[in-house]
C-alpha cells in the first residue's frame, strides 16, 4: 500500500545508527580538511557526500530563491564546457553528481567509478570552484524555477505549509520558501548567485563523508584538489527564532475533494538531554508508520486518511513538532478532533510498559537497517558530523534509547505537547471548521 | 533460470550464476513455488518480497481495484494474527514492511536483521493462504481506500490525466482500467470479492519468493522448504490470458482541463511491444530509442532541440519500461515555455522526432549511453532491495532469469540501426494516444 511518506526532511540524526563493523576514519587532508571514511573496497566506486553549513537562510529576504538557483546552476557549465558539454561529459564518465540546497545547508552528492575517479573529480571541481553561470544558463534554469512556483501554488500540501511557516516564523529566513517567489526569483541577477555561492560554499563550514573504494591517502589528496581553491569564510549565520504561532486552525480556500492538513507547535532542540525521551514518544504517538497510535486512531480505526505521520524537527535555527495528513472534506473536522484528543492523551497520560517496550525494541533493532549502501553511509557521516556527535556515538546510541524511562516519557510528554498550542493549517474546502 | 530449474523433488538443485555481477541462486518447491536468493553480506540485513503473479489487470470485470484492496486487507489479520499484528511483529523486531499492487504483480516485503528471515516467512507463508476479513474491518479498510484514491489520484490532476489517458490507450485489454479502482466500483467491493480473488490467486504456485541480502541460499531453501513447503497450491489455475487490443485504426486525443494544474503540457502514449521471454530484442532497441531521444533533461536529442536550440520547451522526456506482461506503452511529454502554444509545442515535437530518424544517430551519445549502462551493473549491486524489486518485477511479467541474465548485453549489442528501426515501427500516431492537460484559461 505504499504507506504515507512526508516530504518533509523528518531525518534525525537519532535514527542513524551504524552497525559496529563500519569503521569509520577520520581523515585530515594535507591542507587540513577534515573528512569522515568508510572503506568498502567490494565494488569500484566511491560515494561522496559534502555539505556546507548555512544554506538559503543565509540570504536576504530580497534575495529569496538566490540559493536554491545557484546551486542548480553549479552543473550549468565550467570553463570551455556549457551545460550540455558538462552532462555529455558527466555521462561519459557515468558518474552521478547532485546539488542541493536546503533551509540550513547546501550538499552536494557525487557517485564515481573507481576506473576513472580522477577525471570525474576535475569534473566536479569545475562546477564547485569555477561554475560559469552563463546568462542563457541563469535565463534557462530561472524559468524551470518559476515552472516549478507555479505549479507549488496549486498544490495543497505547499499551500498549507507555506501559510504554516508564514504564522510559525515571522520575521526569519524559515518564515518564507528557500525557493523563492516569482518576483525575488525574476529578480535576481547574476551577481546575486556569485554572493550567494562565496557565502554558502566556503570551507569554514565544510562536512564530507565518503564511502567506497577509495583508501584514506587518497581522500586527503582528492579534496584538496577538489575544494582547495574554496573560500576560507563565508557568510555569517541568522539567529535563532522561537515557534511564534498560536493554537487554533487557519483555512487556506483551495478547491480540492480532499484537504490537506499541516500542524505542530514548539519542540524541542536536538542536544537537549530530552531529546531522546520526546524521540522514543513521537515513535509511539505519530511517527512509527502502523504503530503509531495517530495511524491506529485516524486511519485504522475510523478510515478517515490514507496516512499520517508527526515528526520532531529540530532545525538549525528553531525548532518545532510537525505533522500532516490528508482527509476528505467532509471528514477533515472529525481528523482534526481524534488528533487534537491523542495530543492530550499523550500529554496527560505518557505511555504504557508495552508502548516503550515496541518503540524500544524497533528503534534499536532498525540499528542496522539505515546502512544500506554507500551513498545512504556517506549522507550518514556527513549528518553525524553537521550535528556535532563523533564516531563513538555510534556506539552509545542504542543505550540512550534504551535508557528513556516512562517517567520520563511522561514528564516531557506533559512539557511538550500541548494541543491547545497546535496550529493546524488546512487547504481545502473542509466542513465544519 | 526458472526455465532450466530442476523441481526440488526432496532435494533442491541450487544453480549459483557466476554470470551475474551479484551472487543469484535460484529453485523451486515441490508446490510449485519460485525461490530466488540474491546474496549481498556486506551488511546484516535482508530484504523478503513475495510476489504474486496477480494484479489489476486479472480483475473480474465490474470489480476494479479489488486487487489493490486485497493488498491492504492482507493487513488485516488472519486466522493466526490479529489485525495489524504482522506490521506490529515486523516493527517490534527492528524491521519494516509494505507491499504494492501493480496490474501485472502484487508485492509484500520486509527488511529486518538478517537473523529475523525465519520469522518473516512464517508470518507471510500464514497470509498467503489464512486470510480472515471480517465486514467491520473491511468497512473501514475500503475508507481508508478511498481517502488513497482521494490523496493520490483525485487531488492530483496529473493523476487524473494519466488515468484518462490510459483508459484511451487500451479498448479492451484491462491495462486501461486504473490500479487503484474507478470509484463507483471501489465504493461497493465487499469482503466476498476480496476472499475469491485471494483464494483463487494466493497460493505458492502462483507466488515468486525473494530473498536479498545476508543470507546463505542453502538456509533459505530449509527455511523456505518449512514454511512455504507446506501450502497448498491452488489446483487448475490458468494461465494468464488477458482480453487483447483490436487493431488501432485511429489516433486517438483527448484534453483534460483542471483548474488545479500550474503548468499545460502535453503527453503521448504509443502501444509498443514489451520484453517477452527469450524475445527481447526489439525491446532493447526501444529501451536506448527513450535514452536517446528523452533520457537526459540535458543531453538528449529532444532536450537538445526543443528545450536549448529552438527554445521551445522548458522540458522535455521520453520513456519505455519493458517489464511488463502484455503489450506497454513508450511515451514521450513536452512542457512548452511561457508564450509556446500546445499546438505549436506538438508541431515542434514531431518535427523533431521525424529529424531525428532521418539525421540518424550520434555515435558518441549512444556510446554515453551505452557506458552508463555498463556502470549501472556496478553501481546496481549497491542496492540489493532495488535489485530484487527488478528481478520480481521481471518474474512476474513473463521474464525468465535467463532473460534477465541476458539483458544487460542485449542492451550493449543494440546497433543505430536496431533503434531506427524500432523508432520507425513504434512511433506511429495511429496507434498512439496523444494527451493534453491544460488550465482552462488557455482556451479562452
Amino acid at each position: 500500500m505504499i504507506r504515507f511518506l512526508s516530504v518533509i526532511m523528518a531525518v534525525l540524526l537519532s535514527a542513524l545508527p551504524l552497525r559496529a563493523e563500519i569503521a569509520i576514519q577520520q581523515v585530515t587532508s594535507p591542507s587540513g580538511i577534515k573528512a569522515w571514511l568508510v572503506e568498502e573496497h567490494s565494488i569500484p566506486f566511491t560515494a561522496l557526500e559534502i555539505s556546507f553549513k548555512g544554506g538559503a537562510s543565509l540570504e536576504a529576504p530580497e534575495k529569496r530563491g538566490a540559493t536554491n538557483l545557484m546551486m542548480a546552476l553549479l552543473e550549468e557549465g565550467t570553463g570551455d564546457m556549457d551545460a550540455r558539454a558538462f552532462a555529455a561529459a558527466r555521462e561519459a564518465l557515468a558518474a552521478s553528481m547532485s546539488f542541493d540546497a536546503g533551509d540550513d545547508s547546501v550538499s552536494i552528492s557525487a557517485r564515481f567509478l573507481s576506473e576513472n575517479r580522477d577525471e570525474a573529480m576535475a569534473l566536479l571541481r569545475g562546477a564547485i570552484v569555477a561554475p560559469n553561470f552563463d546568462q542563457t544558463a541563469i535565463d534557462r534554469v530561472r524559468e524551470q524555477v518559476l515552472s516549478n512556483l507555479r505549479s507549488d501554488d496549486q498544490d495543497p500540501g505547499k499551500l498549507a505549509a507555506a501559510r504554516f511557516d508564514a504564522l510559525a516564523f515571522a520575521g526569519h529566513p524559515y518564515a518564507t520558501s528557500r525557493d523563492g517567489t516569482q518576483e525575488t526569483v525574476s529578480a535576481l541577477v547574476r551577481d546575486d548567485l556569485i554572493a550567494v555561492k562565496n557565502g554558502s560554499i566556503a570551507l569554514d563550514r565544510v562536512y564530507v563523508g565518503a564511502v567506497g573504494d577509495i583508501t584514506a591517502e587518497e581522500l586527503g589528496v582528492l579534496l584538496d584538489t577538489l575544494l582547495g581553491d574554496l573560500p576560507a569564510v563565508g557568510a555569517s549565520m541568522p539567529d535563532h527564532v522561537d515557534f511564534g504561532a498560536n493554537g487554533g486552525v487557519e483555512i487556506v480556500e483551495f478547491n480540492t475533494p480532499q484537504s490537506v492538513a499541516v500542524f505542530g507547535h514548539a519542540g524541542i532542540k536536538r542536544d537537549d538531554d530530552d531529546f531522546f525521551p520526546a524521540f522514543v514518544m513521537n515513535r509511539i504517538l505519530g511517527s512509527g508508520g502502523f504503530a503509531s497510535r495517530l495511524t491506529e486512531e485516524v486511519r485504522e480505526k475510523r478510515g478517515l486518511t490514507y496516512g499520517i505521520g508527526t515528526y520532531l524537527v529540530p532545525k538549525e535555527h528553531a525548532e518545532f513538532v510537525f505533522g500532516q495528513f490528508a482527509s476528505s472534506n467532509d471528514r477533515m473536522a472529525e481528523a482534526i478532533d481524534v488528533v487534537r484528543s491523542e495530543w492530550a492523551r499523550m500529554a496527560q497520560a505518557g505511555v504504557t510498559d508495552q508502548e516503550l517496550e515496541d518503540a524500544v525494541t524497533y528503534l534499536t533493532g532498525a540499528y542496522p537497517l539505515r546502512f544500506d549502501g554507500n551513498g545512504p553511509i556517506a549522507n550518514i557521516l556527513v549528518g553525524m558530523q553537521m550535528q556535532g556527535l563523533d564516531v563513538d556515538y555510534i556506539a552509545t546510541r542504542n543505550d540512550k534509547i534504551r535508557a528513556v524511562t516512562r517517567e520520563d516519557i511522561a514528564r516531557v510528554a506533559a512539557e511538550l505537547l500541548d494541543p491547545d498550542a497546535l496550529l493546524f493549517v488546512v487547504a481545502g474546502q473542509p466542513e465544519g471548521l | 533460470m526458472l526455465n532450466r530449474i530442476l523441481k526440488a523433488l526432496g532435494v533442491a538443485a541450487l544453480l549459483p550464476m557466476p554470470a551475474f555481477a551479484e551472487t543469484t541462486t535460484s529453485f523451486t518447491l515441490d508446490n510449485g513455488m519460485d525461490v530466488v536468493v540474491i546474496e549481498d553480506h556486506r551488511a546484516p540485513v535482508v530484504v523478503q518480497m513475495v510476489w504474486y503473479k496477480v494484479g489489476a489487470a486479472d480483475e473480474p470485470a465490474g470489480k476494479s481495484g479489488i486487487a489493490h484492496f486485497l493488498e491492504h486487507l492482507l493487513f488485516r489479520g488472519t486466522e493466526n494474527l490479529a489485525p495489524g499484528e504482522f506490521s506490529e511483529t515486523v516493527a517490534a523486531n527492528g524491521g519494516s514492511d509494505n507491499a504494492f499492487t501493480s496490474w501485472d504483480y502484487t508485492a509484500y516485503h520486509q527488511r529486518v536483521a538478517a537473523d529475523r528471515l525465519g520469522l518473516m516467512m512464517q508470518m507471510e507463508a500464514d497470509r498467503m493462504r489464512n486470510l480472515k476479513i471480517t465486514e467491520a474491518d473491511m468497512l473501514v479498510e475500503r475508507d481508508v481506500v478511498l481517502e488513497e484514491r482521494n490523496q493520490r489520484t483525485d487531488s492530483d490532476p496529473g493523476s487524473l490525466f494519466s488515468e484518462q489517458r490510459n483508459a484511451a490507450q487500451y479498448l479492451n485489454h484491462p491495462y486501461g482500467v486504473p490500479v487503484i479502482g474507478w470509484r463507483h466500483e471501489l465504493e461497493k467491493l465487499n469482503a466476498q470479492d476480496a476472499l475469491d480473488f485471494y483464494q483463487e490467486y494466493y497460493a505458492p504456485n502462483n507466488a515468486i519468493l525473494i530473498v536479498a541480502g545476508d543470507v546463505n541460499p542453502d538456509e533459505v531453501l530449509a527455511m523456505a522448504q518449512e514454511h512455504y513447503g507446506p501450502l497448498a497450491p491452488t489446483e487448475g489455475l490458468e494461465a494468464r490470458v488477458r482480453p487483447q487490443e483490436p487493431p488501432q485504426l485511429s489516433e486517438r486525443r483527448l484534453t483534460l482541463e483542471d483548474p488545479r494544474i500550474g503548468q499545460s503540457y502535453l503527453l503521448r502514449s504509443y502501444l509498443a511491444p514489451e520484453r517477452d521471454a527469450g524475445d527481447q530484442k526489439t525491446a532493447a532497441a526501444l529501451t536506448m530509442l527513450a535514452e536517446l531521444l528523452g533520457g537526459s533533461p540535458t543531453t538528449s536529442y529532444m532536450a537538445k532541440r526543443l528545450q536549448f536550440d529552438e527554445q521551445i520547451a522548458v522540458y522535455t522526456s521520453a520513456w519505455y519500461n519493458g517489464m511488463s506482461y502484455d503489450d506497454t506503452t513508450f511515451g514521450m511529454v513536452i512542457v512548452p515555455v511561457p508564450g509556446v502554444s500546445l499546438d505549436e509545442a506538438e508541431t515542434a515535437m514531431d518535427r523533431v522526432l521525424a529529424e531525428f530518424i532521418a539525421d540518424g544517430i550520434d555515435a558518441e551519445h549512444f556510446e554515453r549511453i551505452k557506458m552508463q549502462s555498463r556502470a549501472g551493473q556496478i553501481y546496481a549491486d549497491d542496492d540489493v532491495a532495488s535489485l530484487a524489486r527488478r528481478y520480481g518485477q521481471a518474474l512476474t511479467t513473463g521474464l525468465t532469469l535467463a532473460d534477465i541474465e541476458a539483458w544487460p548485453e542485449l542492451l550493449q549489442s543494440v546497433t543505430a540501426e536496431d533503434v531506427l528501426e524500432a523508432a520507425q515501427t513504434v512511433l506511429d500516431r495511429n496507434r498512439a494516444v496523444t494527451g493534453r492537460l491544460v488550465k482552462p484559461e488557455i482556451l479562452q
